[in-house]
């Protein structure tokens, strides 16, 4: 194998096992959040670079699949009450939702150009979001909702105890229903990324990438470029929209700030660049990044702020409020310099090298 | 049948359909007229923003996301020129008020030129004919302009002064229309016509026109096609600047949300309009404002969605657009 992508697999396997072990390993309930959302993100990231990376579709709506995802099992829960059935009605309702919307989506907009597709995906994303913020009847409008989630997630539940009726601990961690609801979360990620790198590796992938390279010529071979497309953005919003049931269990509360946003469409378009498009080890590397950045940059740039208060200016622009000016700026930068990524840099360097 | 209405205007006709199926829908001819006044207004606002937008993309096949930006910056320069001339605009002097006004959108176009002589250099020249990173790199400007406006105007909203020669309302009838929109609807008209004769009857009008229908063969002519690029773009994000002070005006409330608002309506507009023509974008925008106006009127909870579902309708029947520039 080459260098570069031994480095980049390596990086990203151990990105995993950071997570696997992370209730251990960091035992602060701030840390297990930031973990589930780099789980969760790993897999939205990945789902959206097998539209952007492997076959070159533009789409902003997929945190509006996402968003389905979630929103399917919050209403499940909030209206039919704590248990699973509710979660897996609410799944299996948020993924039919978001097949049928993929299949519209794909089959009016993916026959014309690349660009009407993301204009067409960024009004339908909107539309979603203004619905989900009125209709607060079901959706609990701009507040959002929150709910019960099975008794397995709840903290006070005990996995393992003692004779005393205590909970058992591990290296000091508590076997409680915390701990269930982090590793329910990191297998849900574990298997979708797995699933995903299956696709990517199959003929499935392959004919995406002709795709990408050459539309034309992958229809001149015989493979329906339509078919293919509206098949892969249908796996891709589905598989988000997995994502996003497993996040509304995890976070107990569903809101359009943290599911539909644009802002979370804008965090998963840096996850990929930063991470590298067409390389599915990226987007572990670029979810990681981002989310750390997101988590502990504003820490950091408060610090710089106060450092600076003497100066001109220089507070004002280190504000942590302002760290999207910092990240839109190192994005299109990235884009200019970098377009291959953290990860697809790394490979081609490594490569080339091994290679010469 | 089809020819004979292709010959007498075809789908221009579809604003005058639409103003007539809302008319039998609402049934008080007072309403309708308000209702039609406000969504030709509206139109003609959407239009000035969606033009450049319509037009950059037709001549160079670069589609800038970051184009509600200058709508943006439009609306905060020339609501704080406003602001700033408030002394101007209570002290009763008509000559002073349309002074005021005129620095204010004076402010904005000259802003919405700067912007876009820089924003071409330095954002879209290196990424001709690419689209992917295209949309990325608009994208990325896009968050970065909007942070720039959080930071100058900070995240609270800001209230428009407007002229008091355009407060009030003119009584027809029954119904009430505001001035501004009647203003809105001069400004809007005089722009298309502005634009209309310098794209038909200018040298660099046909130049523009023979770009956006073969760009190499203008090229292989021996004209700069890249050079006249950067005049349109900057002529587009002035129009931007010049539509998103009217709609500063026209809301009298603005937020730093605004840009996203519009960047999906406008968006709309030139789909359905289709792109990289000037009439195509008047009838989408037309179309649209009227559209907003009827059914938010008819059936207030759908009037977001209606948009969506017009341009669904209009994709399935003619996936360029209405009146798409000859290719």
């Amino acid at each position: 194998m080459k260098k570069g992508t031994l480095t980049v697999k390596a990086a990203a396997l151990v990105i995993w096992a950071l997570l696997l072990f992370a209730p251990f390993l960091f035992q602060d309930v701030r840390q297990i959040e930031v973990a589930a959302r780099i789980a969760v993100f790993i897999v939205l990231v990945a789902s959206y670079d097998l539209l952007i990376g492997y076959t070159g579709i533009v789409s902003f709506a997929h945190t509006m699949f996402f968003g389905v995802g979630a929103y399917g099992v919050a209403i499940a829960l909030k209206h039919m009450g704590a248990g699973w059935g509710p979660v897996l009605l609410g799944t299996a309702g948020g993924v039919v939702v978001t097949a049928l919307l993929a299949v519209a989506i794909g089959l009016l907009s993916l026959r014309v150009k690349a660009i009407f597709f993301a204009m067409i995906t960024l009004a339908a994303a909107s539309v979603v979001l203004v619905l989900a913020s009125q209709l607060s009847g079901i959706t609990g409008g701009e507040d959002g909702m929150t709910y019960k989630v099975p008794e397995l997630f709840k903290p006070a539940t005990k996995l393992f105890t003692d004779e005393a009726g205590k909970v058992v601990r591990l290296w000091g961690v508590q076997m409680n229903g915390k701990l269930a609801a982090y590793y329910f979360v990191f297998v849900i990620a574990a298997v979708l990324f797995w699933a995903m790198l299956r696709i990517v590796g199959s003929p499935l992938g392959t004919v995406l990438k002709a795709i990408r390279e050459n539309e034309g010529r992958a229809e001149g071979i015989g493979y329906r470029v339509v078919a293919y497309r509206t098949a892969v953005f249908v796996i891709a919003a589905v598989t988000a929209a997995l994502a996003g049931s497993a996040y509304a269990l995890w976070l107990k509360y569903t809101g359009p700030e943290t599911v539909l946003s644009f802002g979370i469409m804008i965090d998963i378009l840096l996850m990929v660049v930063i991470g590298g498009m067409g390389t599915m080890w990226g987007a572990v590397i670029g979810a990681t990044a981002l989310v750390m950045a997101q988590y502990y940059l504003r820490d950091l740039m408060e610090v710089a702020a106060g450092a600076t208060a003497e100066l001109p200016l220089l507070p004002e622009l280190l504000n942590p409020e302002r760290w999207l000016l910092w990240l839109g700026i190192i994005f299109i930068l990235l884009v200019y310099f970098f377009p291959a990524g953290i990860a697809g840099t790394i490979i081609d360097k490594g490569d080339r090298k091994a290679g010469a | 049948m089809s020819a004979v209405v292709a010959r007498a205007g075809g789908v221009f006709w579809l604003p005058v359909v639409l103003a007539v199926i809302a008319f039998v829908l609402i049934g008080v001819p007072s309403s309708w007229l308000t209702l039609t006044v406000a969504g030709l207004s509206m139109g003609l606002m959407i239009f000035l923003m969606a033009s450049g937008l319509s037009l950059v993309f037709g001549l160079m096949d670069v589609l800038n996301f970051g184009h509600s930006a200058f709508v943006s910056f439009g609306a905060f320069v020339s609501a704080s020129t406003l602001a700033a001339l408030s002394g101007w605009l209570t002290s009763g002097s008509l000559t002073l008020e349309v002074l005021a006004l005129a620095l204010a959108l004076g402010a904005a176009v000259a802003f919405g030129l700067g912007a876009g002589w820089a924003f071409e250099r330095v954002i879209v020249k290196p990424v001709y004919a690419d689209h992917l990173r295209q949309i990325l790199i608009t994208m990325g400007a896009l968050i970065v302009a909007d942070e720039v406006i959080l930071a100058t105007w900070g995240g609270v909203p800001l209230a428009v002064p407007r002229p008091s020669f355009l407060e009030g309302a003119v009584i027809i009838g029954d119904s009430s229309i505001e001035v501004y929109r009647l203003f809105a609807v001069a400004v809007g008209v005089v722009v298309y016509l502005g634009l209309y004769l310098m794209l038909n009857r200018t040298r660099m009008g046909l130049l523009i026109r023979a770009g956006v229908e073969n760009r190499e063969m203008v090229e292989a002519l021996g004209f700069r096609v890249d050079r006249l690029f950067v005049l349109v773009f900057m002529l587009g994000s002035a129009l931007a600047g010049l539509g998103g002070a009217m709609w500063a005006g026209y809301q009298t409330l603005i937020t730093p949300d605004l840009g996203a608002e519009i960047l999906v309506i406008v968006f709309i507009v030139v789909i359905i309009g289709g792109l990289g023509s000037i009439q195509g974008t008047l009838l989408g925008a037309i179309i649209v404002g009227l559209m907003q106006n009827y059914v938010g009127f008819l059936a207030p909870k759908l009037s977001l969605a209606s948009n969506m579902i017009l341009m669904m309708a209009i994709l399935l029947w003619r996936p360029n657009g209405l009146a798409p520039a000859a290719k």
